[in-house]
């Protein structure tokens, strides 16, 4: 039933691209029925596994397929899940759901958009699956092309420029991770791309010392680890609204799970060398993108640089290596995905695409909470999230990555705290400036009434608040998917390291 | 063995001949007072009649004979390759029906069965002598099929180009191979091993191979030895271009392969490339032509404006990946090599294909010429979209597959110690900058806007779309389903799927 939800988005693709053209319409609703389906297909997914391993105390990992693909290299077609991957599978399908649902305006060349835009959603589903290395490299440069194609084309500003960067940032990273593949492939003479067998091979501690670093920035450069982030906010800001949200919401979620999935299970030792390094950079991170978001004008480059900060938490959380900054960790992607997803939603669809500025000066003076009071109560709902209020899920997440910091790295959680905090400032700020500024009084006569918020906007926003707060209230909801995973053969490392 | 056994070993390449032949008589009886067009697709189809008969042939017989002493080698593996060059040609004939550069028609084609049977004979010679009398043949028939163009004078300076580089390169390589048979009193390339075993390098043989690795450097179009193949690719017909950066590529890199790992087998005189294991010997000398044309070729095609001589350019930096499983040589290589070559020529081919529909249309091949490409032939568009991405390496194309293919294979021979690894990070590194160049083209294809005065539709004929589509399903299928190819080649080579 899972692998279902990498092929509907395949066959999606195909059923788009075979449509005629100029219909928009029929291209919009067959882009959400494929997105539904799959979601149906994820949350399907779930629940089997909720049955079997969580009730029934099956085996941690629930295989999906397998069979052989390459026999002569030992690569598998080879589809598993556990918690983590599933978390992701939901969170993927919740944002190709909401992310369709705020591109409806999209008029210009509709039916090639949904294209692409189901072409990445299905190779995100494929990495969250893969339990092949090949297979999950595969699904990953998948995911790479469509994007350039979804900003190059229906972006905003600079967007041949913001698309090429991230392409390039994105293959170079996955260049990394390929060098480091094809090294630990030969090395443990497994003659399997198997994450489950390469796992139990011991590596060389010389050859995980470097090999830990190549993979783990290799992934960590989507994750929008600094100093590697640049490509995020510039990708963010000339991305169309659905593609920062999936941006946000899901491709940097890639990284980050491959840095655990694969960096992480299959250099243990190196981690651990490595690991007081990588926890400075994410604090640095946290830091860094917080304080550059509250000095941003522009009103989208202040989510983006906010997205490299929450993506720190999740970075500070893996490193933290005890279950609870590891479940906290899985949980902020899943909750940032959300959130995020939201505030780029209410930048991008709500506000840019009526006003047709993002400058928050020109925003402060139009008083936009009273000409769209739909748009200002969400972003005022995302914002609380966002700040990490509790009810909402990033209070839940960043809450525990915080104890598991605590525990790991006790000077550094204080710091995290100081990352909240201008979290919070520049979250009002942005709030203040761009909702409830006074609108002049010639400045408000000026603009033409805005088109109403149409049903699909609602229905989306309504709907990721609902997922926010539903996980903020009922963490448990993730956290058993989440904390059972621990227990499977491939965390191995982390019961020999605690 | 009698004249009888020899024509039966010889069947595809006299079919090919008779074939030939027989387009020139009729092209000259009978097609002269016929449209241009309808010459075309006759003479054409009856070349390509010819081609399927010998691949048939090839596919039901099952000889495994040594003729002569290496003069003439029928093994499975020697007719896989034929198999692929002569679907080379079909595909080269097939893309040429609808060009108009010549009225030449029965001559043009005969030309290009003869350059493949030079081909032919060259992957299955293993004696020199033999090698450098199909190497000419080839070339010869290249050199004019570059020149057919009589009327544009691009073209007839690429063949002198092509020919004056050609000329020398032959002289190269017969004097080395004349030093080769000097020193070991033999022809056959096993015999030449066996009495070059045990002598070291002593300076004449290294001169031998310096001369040996130029005159095919210059086939393959290697850096130093590429510099006349962006102005052959740039000035010839299109349908020459292809067949000079496919068949003619297959079976130089095959043929090469065979005379350094066969001929050149003794390990004092292979030295090595690992990093910390360097001998001197010819495969050093391979590592650093490799490199360097994977560094010049991919930095250089970055800034052309031509197409064609971006794919020149990216067809050198291609050679330096090939390089690499040549530098390798084990049977795992070679089995690489096989595959990417094949694939590679499919992409080529089809690139130029769509290159040529562009020419029709625009008259021109400069970059601006693609703009909009999607919106005036979106199936054209389309073909190229999977022709780029798989030369950039993205899977699930062949491209990638065989990169990786190549990759693994190499830095598995220089295992334990991952000696060659430094060449594999390059090659990793250099594929992930030709993503900004291939990009570059989709970009102008997929982004820019085509403008008002040429927005009306390129119309390609049927058949040239039903090629490139072909070309670009078995990209597709030969990347989803690597096993068809590698199956069919390790079988060949007699390794069962390990």
């Amino acid at each position: 039933m899972l692998a279902w939800t990498i092929y509907i988005s395949f066959i999606g693709v195909l059923v788009l691209m075979l449509l005629p053209r100029g219909n928009a319409q029929l291209a919009r609703a067959v882009a959400l029925v494929f997105a539904l389906l799959g979601l149906v297909a994820g949350i399907a997914g779930v629940t089997q596994y909720k049955d079997a391993v969580v009730v029934a105390g099956a085996d941690k990992i629930m295989p999906v397929a397998t069979c052989d693909w390459v026999p002569s290299l030992g690569i598998h077609y080879h589809l598993a899940a556990d918690g983590i991957s599933l978390t992701l599978v939901l969170l993927t399908g919740l944002a190709a759901v909401a992310g369709i649902l705020f591109s409806w305006n999209i008029e210009h060349r509709t039916k090639e958009f949904f294209a692409f835009y189901l072409a990445l959603i299905g190779g995100v589903y494929g990495v969250f699956l893969s339990f092949d290395l090949f297979l999950l490299f595969v699904f990953y440069e998948i995911a790479i092309v469509p994007k350039y194609f979804i900003i190059a084309i229906w972006g905003s500003t600079r967007r041949e420029y913001g698309a090429m960067k991230l392409a390039l940032y994105s293959f170079i990273g996955s260049a990394m991770v390929l060098v480091g593949l094809i090294a630990a492939y030969v090395v443990s003479g497994a003659h399997s791309f198997d994450i489950t067998e390469l796992a139990r091979y011991p590596f060389p501690h010389s050859f995980q010392l470097w090999a830990f670093p190549l993979v783990f920035i290799g992934f960590a450069i989507l994750a929008g680890m600094w100093p590697f982030h640049t490509w995020a906010p510039t990708g963010h800001v000339a991305a169309p609204t659905a593609a920062s949200m999936l941006l946000a919401g899901v491709v940097m979620k890639l990284g980050a799970y491959g840095c655990l999935r694969v960096a992480m299970t299959l250099f243990p030792e190196g981690l651990k060398e490595w690991r007081d390094f990588f926890a400075i950079l994410a604090i640095i991170g946290i830091l860094y993108g917080a304080m550059v978001a509250l000095v941003q004008n522009d009103f989208k480059f202040v989510i983006g640089y906010s997205s490299v900060s929450h993506m720190g938490f999740v970075l500070l959380g893996l490193m933290t290596l005890n279950t609870i900054g590891l479940s906290g960790a899985v949980l902020q992607m899943f909750s940032h995905g959300i959130i995020a997803g939201l505030l780029f939603a209410v930048v991008g669809r709500m506000v840019y695409d009526r006003t047709h500025t993002r400058n928050l000066d020109e925003l402060q003076a139009m008083g936009l909470s009273k000409l769209l009071p739909f748009a200002a109560v969400t972003f005022v709902i995302a914002s609380i999230a966002s700040m990490g209020m509790p009810g909402f899920s990033g209070f839940a997440a960043e809450f525990q990555v915080i104890v598991g910091a605590w525990k790991a790295f006790p000077t550094l959680a204080v710091l995290t705290g100081v990352g909240i905090l201008i979290g919070v400032a520049y979250t009002l700020r942005v709030m203040l400036k761009a909702f409830f500024g006074e609108p002049e009084e010639k400045e408000a006569h000026a603009h033409e009434p805005m088109p109403p918020i149409s049903p699909q906007e609602k229905l989306g926003a309504i709907l990721l608040i609902v997922v926010s707060l539903v996980i903020g209230l009922f963490p448990r909801l993730l956290l058993d998917l989440i904390v059972p995973s621990f227990d499977s053969p491939l965390f191995d490392w982390l019961r020999r390291m605690s | 063995m009698n004249y009888v056994d020899l024509i039966k070993l010889a069947v595809p390449e006299t079919i090919i001949a008779l074939t030939a032949l027989a387009v020139l008589a009729i092209d000259l009886v009978a097609l002269r007072g016929l449209e241009q067009r309808f010459r075309f697709i006759i003479a054409g189809m009856i070349a390509c009649v010819g081609c399927v008969g010998a691949i048939a042939w090839m596919l039901i017989s099952h000889a495994n004979e040594n003729a002569f002493a290496g003069m003439l080698v029928v093994n499975p593996l020697t007719q896989l390759v034929k198999i692929s060059i002569l679907a080379l040609t079909i595909f080269t004939i097939l893309l040429s029906m609808n060009s108009d550069f010549t009225t030449h028609i029965g001559e043009y084609l005969a030309l290009i069965l003869f350059a493949a049977i030079g081909m032919m004979f060259l992957v299955s010679a293993e004696d020199i002598l033999m090698i450098f009398i199909a190497l000419e043949l080839t070339s010869l028939s290249l050199y004019i099929l570059t020149a057919f163009n009589k009327r544009d004078i691009k073209s007839a300076e690429a063949s002198l180009k092509y020919f004056l580089f050609g000329g020398m390169s032959a002289a190269f390589t017969l004097f080395g191979l004349s030093l080769v048979y000097g020193l070991s009193g033999s022809t056959n390339l096993p015999q030449i091993a066996a009495a070059l075993a045990g002598k070291g390098l002593d300076p004449l043989l290294v001169v031998a191979i310096v001369m040996v690795v130029i005159g095919f450097g210059f086939k393959i179009a290697a850096v130093p030895f590429h510099l006349w193949a962006p102005d052959a690719y740039q000035g010839a017909p299109t349908p020459s271009a292809a067949f000079i950066a496919s068949g003619s590529k297959v079976a130089s890199f095959f043929i090469f392969a065979k005379v350094m790992a066969i001929g050149f087998a003794g390990k004092d005189i292979q030295g090595s490339g690992a990093w910390h294991a360097y001998a001197p010997g010819w495969v050093p000398v391979i590592g650093i032509v490799a490199a360097l044309s994977m560094i010049l070729g991919n930095l250089v095609a970055i800034v052309q404006t031509s197409v064609r001589r971006l794919i020149a350019y990216s067809a050198i930096a291609h050679a330096g990946y090939m390089l690499l499983a040549i530098m390798s040589h084990s049977e795992q290589s070679l089995a690489s090599l096989i595959y990417y070559a094949v694939t590679y020529g499919l992409t080529t081919v089809g690139a130029f294909g769509v290159v040529a529909v562009v020419e029709q249309g625009t008259g021109g091949e400069k970059m601006s010429d693609f703009a909009g490409l999607s919106r005036r032939a979106p199936l054209v568009s389309f073909c190229m979209l999977i022709f780029m991405l798989s030369l950039a390496g993205i899977p699930p194309l062949a491209g990638f597959f065989g990169k990786f293919y190549v990759f693994s294979a190499a830095v598995k021979s220089g295992a334990p110690d991952l000696g060659l690894l430094w060449l594999v990070i390059l090659a990793v590194a250099m594929s992930a900058v030709s993503l900004f160049y291939y990009l570059q083209v989709l970009k102008q294809i997929y982004v820019t806007d085509p403008g008002a005065s040429s927005n009306n539709p390129l119309k390609p004929t049927v058949l040239t779309q039903v090629v490139l589509l072909v070309l670009a399903a078995l990209v597709i299928l030969f990347g989803c389903t690597p096993n068809l190819l590698i199956g069919w080649i390790l079988s060949a080579m007699g390794m069962g799927p390990a």
